[in-house]
């Protein structure tokens, strides 16, 4: 009850004042709706085509998660392997920094021509690279904060190399891959979105993003952006619950 | 390889050997200054169920003894033996429990789960885990906090809980580097009090390393005086306070206490200065070579 009234209820009440000062000033100011729909506008776009908005967040969502999951399963490994080996550590370092400067969508368009335009491939291929550096950077910090007074133990205690990677390392390691987790979870669903900005098949948000804006229909696209943030919400709130319950066992 | 018999026999092969020999050690380590000699002809030896503590300013090199004893580093030269096995095989075996300085527990595990955690690792049965981890919690008072995590127990606690570990295996050599360095005085003298009962109770053999005059007197059989660069040996005081078990609180206001405590220090105070006096002369110790 408490938490509700001191945590939830104010952002809840400001987000109510700024739509509330934001319709008034559109409909006083007679702004016109190609420079700024009014709220309610967009409300009415987002109810009239729910089903749409559910189909097209389904397809973003859809190569969002597969990029993400196999993103993330690559970064862990590679992460892995490269803190147990020093050659490829040194090897992979200046790739992945090299890969984490690349605007990764403004390689959309060339994964589209060795795709093909018709699959969604491209989409998921962009989300995943997008995916893996936070990850795998994330995983590899964690792997190395191993205590020396823990590796001494593992030693004394005459451990294997898995098991002193089961009891020690990993654990030590996983609030760190959670925090690439979540950094991961909304970067997946903005690529997905962004990487349908530049052709492939349609039927996303993007690509809806797009097509309403070129049709001057701005209520439209803004309840398309609309339904992208509930999108990439969801997105943040799966890894954070994920993280809690891998946590919880774990007191603070 | 590892695995390892749980719990150990009272009489097995060895069994009439010395809990640690040391002959002619030496270590030097390499650094981006060139070598650095930590240790130099050490001999020493610990009798089966006998508490000797390591003394000596820091930097004398006496954790790195300990640790090479417990097969964490490795001699330049010299010997190590272990209930007359090497160092790395004594390792091996779990000859040993091991304490630090650092309590070391895994933060995400109950206090049982990290009491059990070397027989976790070692292939024993749940069932005999939980037995084990409960009768240690009373050993060292803390049966109400088995469920509980490291972070909620005071800095004293988790040291008592590393100590329970490191009894789990029941070895006959404990091995702890200045276990008690972090904790107030009110406390490091009630661990102390306790540490003295435990090893007696056990049976085990202690090395002790620690840099508290008092400490070393009130808890050893033997105290080994240290002193650095390069480190060695320099005196060894046989305190004669009576067996380690039957010390108590009473034994901190006794005459007998006092004379050790001034022989450990005269000893600290000789060893260094013959830094400056004998410089030249300890050459003669270093001839393992």
């Amino acid at each position: 009850m408490n938490v509700i009234a001191r945590r939830i209820l104010p952002p809840v009440l400001l987000g109510i004042v700024v739509l509330a000062a934001w319709q008034i000033l559109v409909t006083a100011l007679a702004i016109p709706q190609i420079v700024l729909p009014s709220p309610a506008a967009i409300l009415a776009e987002t109810l009239a085509y729910i089903p749409v908005l559910f189909s097209a967040a389904l397809v973003t969502g859809w190569n969002a998660l597969v990029g993400l999951v196999v993103g993330s399963l690559l970064g862990i490994g590679f992460a892995l392997v490269a803190a147990s080996i020093r050659v490829f550590d040194e090897l992979t370092t200046p790739l992945v920094a090299a890969l984490a400067v690349i605007p990764i969508v403004a390689l959309a368009p060339v994964l589209y021509t060795m795709y093909g335009a018709d699959v969604q491939s491209a989409r998921q291929a962009v989300a995943g690279i997008s995916v893996f550096v936070p990850v795998f950077l994330n995983t590899l910090r964690g792997l190395r904060q191993t205590r020396p007074v823990h590796r001494d133990l593992m030693r004394a205690y005459a451990a294997t190399r898995w098991q002193a990677m089961r009891t020690v390392t990993l654990p030590t390691a996983r609030p760190f891959i959670f925090t690439g987790l979540r950094i991961a979870s909304s970067l997946s669903v903005i690529a997905a979105l962004v990487a349908e900005y530049f052709g492939g098949p349609r039927g996303g948000l993007g690509t809806f993003i797009t097509a309403s804006v070129a049709g001057s229909d701005y209520a439209r696209a803004w309840s398309y952006v609309l339904a992208s943030i509930v999108l990439g919400l969801l997105f943040y709130l799966a890894a954070l619950a994920v993280e809690t319950l891998a946590v919880r066992h774990r007191p603070a | 390889m590892s695995t390892i018999e749980t719990t150990a026999p009272p009489e097995r092969a060895g069994a009439g050997a010395p809990a640690v020999a040391v002959t002619g050690l030496d270590k030097t380590f390499t650094t981006s200054d060139g070598p650095t000699q930590a240790l130099k002809g050490i001999d020493l030896e610990v009798a089966a169920g006998e508490f000797v503590s390591l003394i000596g300013p820091s930097g004398c090199g006496k954790s790195t003894l300990l640790r090479i004893i417990a097969d964490l580093e490795r001699p330049t030269t010299g010997e190590v033996r272990v209930f007359g096995t090497s160092a790395p095989q004594a390792r091996l075996d779990q000859a040993y429990g091991i304490a630090f300085q650092q309590a070391g527990l895994l933060g995400w595990r109950t206090v049982a789960a990290n009491v059990e955690l070397p027989l976790e690792l070692h292939g024993v049965g749940r069932a005999a885990r939980r037995a084990r981890s409960t009768e240690l919690l009373e050993l060292v008072g803390l049966s109400d906090f088995a469920a509980r995590f490291p972070d909620q127990l005071s800095g004293g606690m988790q040291q008592r809980v590393a100590i329970a570990r490191a009894l789990a295996e029941r070895p006959r050599l404990l091995l702890m580097d200045e276990p008690f360095g972090a904790l107030d005085e009110m406390t490091r003298e009630r661990m102390q009090t306790e540490l003295a009962r435990i090893s007696a109770e056990t049976g085990a053999a202690v090395v002790f390393v620690t840099h508290s005059i008092s400490e070393a007197a009130f808890l050893s059989d033997r105290v080994v005086v240290m002193s650095p660069r390069p480190g060695r040996i320099t005196t060894t005081v046989t305190t004669g306070l009576g067996p380690v078990g039957e010390r108590t609180d009473a034994l901190r206001e006794d005459p007998r206490f006092f004379e050790a405590v001034t022989a450990v220090r005269e000893g600290l105070h000789a060893g260094s200065a013959g830094v400056a006096g004998t410089g030249g002369g300890s050459g003669g110790t270093g001839a393992a070579t």
